[in-house]
């Protein structure tokens, strides 16, 4: 006898990349998540800069389209849809800023008073207030979950806190940003200078046009800042991390590295802190064999447990499908496990 | 093979010269001698810390013509500068004193830079170096490493260690 699956309604609050993504694979991935869950995902609302399109039977894909390309206007407003919209998930995918981390932290902090889940691919927020929105969820009963923040596709939050339940986590060593390792990797191949592969990665649209925060490691720093605080539980922003970026990288020094075995990478690493804290984002040396050797745009981190020894992963970093597979395994894990 | 050596010498002049002589007779190398005058031991006698390069089969030899010449070997430290790492180097190296970089090292005592490659693409274009760093032990070999940190820092060149 099948029960009749349980109704998921959701909204997304940010439609770029990463948001339309999740809209994608929601969509691609419906029938398969009722029949192996049971549980039936519907958007019932979705919000951009100027505002909130929602629909009680579900957004389809041409409403999604045409709200984003202005051929429909708003509803609503995106506070009002988050608020009075009935629904159980929110996700949030708005850009990260790591100043203030709006707008995303009023779109998280209403949802959660609002006794909505969250799921959010959104830095910002969280490497500024862990703790506050962590304690706000759980007063409310509710999940917020952020897979898709660190290391996109790559599992690390879920992989530690599910999977590797009971260990103790000693340090996460890794590459965390795309971008950076495409840089490294390409000026190593082709002994080319830092300024030239920069470009090549802009044209190819690997780097951003403002590339600062990837090359100067500031986006690793966050990432890190949110692995210290939800793996190791320590109470750290983005200004306490030892922060150095690949600017000055040379092609020699790529040379003189190869030569004895190595290859440089951008690492960012964080301890449990009991052994002099660490929390630090710097170009290091890798052995050649070493699984952190990873190349192109991978990420990968290696994690050093008590029990189980070191655990690496690697996988895509970046890309709005590989982001949005986190985001909905995070949607699922509310509902399934 | 690399080893540090502590003996002991009577307090007679001369005596440091000719516990030196069997070294290079065996075809070894000084690398360091660490004379303490003013430091005796309870019988008298002077401590002198060598370090030295000789070949392995030679130090059985050069430890008998020692005590031959009334010197005490006291302890013997095969590969005293057992840990090593490498680390890379990238700004104005050379025009920043090198010398003075190298020196904070190796005036330790306990690590040494045994190992510089340089690479200069141009007389304004910063060079990028490799540098390896040994050590007494692991200890050491990190106390080196925050050394070489806060001296290059100072200089403005960027420093990248090993994971
Ligand atoms: N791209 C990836 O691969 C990836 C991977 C992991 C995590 N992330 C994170 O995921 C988030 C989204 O990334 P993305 O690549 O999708 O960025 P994006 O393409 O710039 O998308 C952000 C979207 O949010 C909208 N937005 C801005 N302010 C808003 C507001 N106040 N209310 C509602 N919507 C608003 C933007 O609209 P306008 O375009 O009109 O400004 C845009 O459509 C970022 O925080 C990013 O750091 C991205």
């Amino acid at each position: 006898m099948k029960t009749k699956p349980k109704l998921v309604r959701i909204s997304i609050i940010g439609l770029g990349n990463v948001g339309r993504g999740v809209a994608e694979v929601i969509r691609r991935k419906q029938e398969e998540i009722t029949r192996k869950y049971g549980i039936n995902l519907k958007i019932v609302g979705v919000a951009d800069l100027p505002g909130a399109v929602v629909d009680e039977n579900g957004l389809s894909e041409d409403a999604i389209r045409k709200f984003k390309s202005g051929e429909t206007a708003e509803d609503m407003t995106t506070l009002d849809m988050i608020k009075d919209v009935e629904h159980e998930i929110v996700v949030e995918t708005t850009p990260t800023n790591v100043e203030n981390g709006e707008p995303g932290l009023t779109h998280i902090n209403t949802a959660l008073e609002s006794d909505r889940h969250v799921v959010t691919s959104n830095k910002g927020p969280l490497a500024l207030q862990y703790g506050k929105l962590m304690d706000l969820a759980a007063s409310r009963g509710k999940e917020l979950k952020f897979e898709a923040s660190v290391g996109g596709a790559m599992p690390i939050i879920s992989l530690v806190n599910d999977n590797l339940a009971g260990n103790g986590i000693i340090s996460i060593k890794g590459i965390l940003n795309g971008t950076c390792n495409y840089i490294l990797t390409r000026m190593r191949e082709e002994k080319l200078p830092y300024e030239h592969v920069l470009k090549e990665a802009q044209e190819r649209g690997i780097a951003e046009t403002d590339p600062s925060n990837d090359v100067a490691g500031r986006d690793t720093a966050v990432k890190l800042v949110i692995l210290a605080n939800s793996i190791f539980d320590r109470n750290v922003s983005y200004k306490d991390v030892e922060v150095s970026g690949i600017t000055g990288i040379t092609s020699e020094a790529l040379k003189l590295a190869d030569d004895a075995g190595y290859v440089i990478k951008l690492i960012g690493e964080v301890d449990g802190g009991s052994s002099g804290e660490c929390l630090k984002v710097a170009p290091r040396l890798v052995p050649k064999d070493d699984p952190l050797n990873v190349e192109g745009t991978l990420n990968v981190a290696t994690i050093k447990t008590d029990l189980a020894g070191d655990i690496t992963v690697i996988g895509k970093g970046a890309g709005p499908i590989e982001a949005a597979s986190a985001i909905l395994s995070d949607i699922i894990g509310i509902y399934a496990f | 093979m690399k080893i540090s050596m502590d003996i002991e010498l009577t307090d007679i002049p001369g005596q440091l010269v000719l516990a030196l002589k069997p070294v290079s007779d065996l075809g070894g190398n000084i690398l360091s001698v660490l004379h303490q005058r003013d430091k005796k031991t309870p019988s008298g006698r002077i401590p002198v810390q060598l370090t030295l390069e000789i070949e392995e089969q030679g130090l059985d030899r050069l430890v008998e013509r020692l005590k031959e010449r009334d010197v005490n070997v006291v302890r013997i430290g095969k590969e005293r500068l057992k840990e090593s790492m490498m680390v890379l180097l990238i700004g104005h190296i050379v025009h920043t004193d090198l010398g003075e970089t190298i020196d904070s090292i190796d005036s330790t005592g306990f690590a040494e830079v045994v190992e510089l490659s340089l690479s200069m693409p141009g007389v304004d274009k910063k060079s990028s170096a490799s540098v390896t760093l040994s050590a007494i032990g692991k200890e050491e070999l990190k106390e080196a490493l925050n050394i070489l940190e806060r001296t290059v820092s100072k200089k403005g060149i960027m420093i990248i260690s090993s994971i």
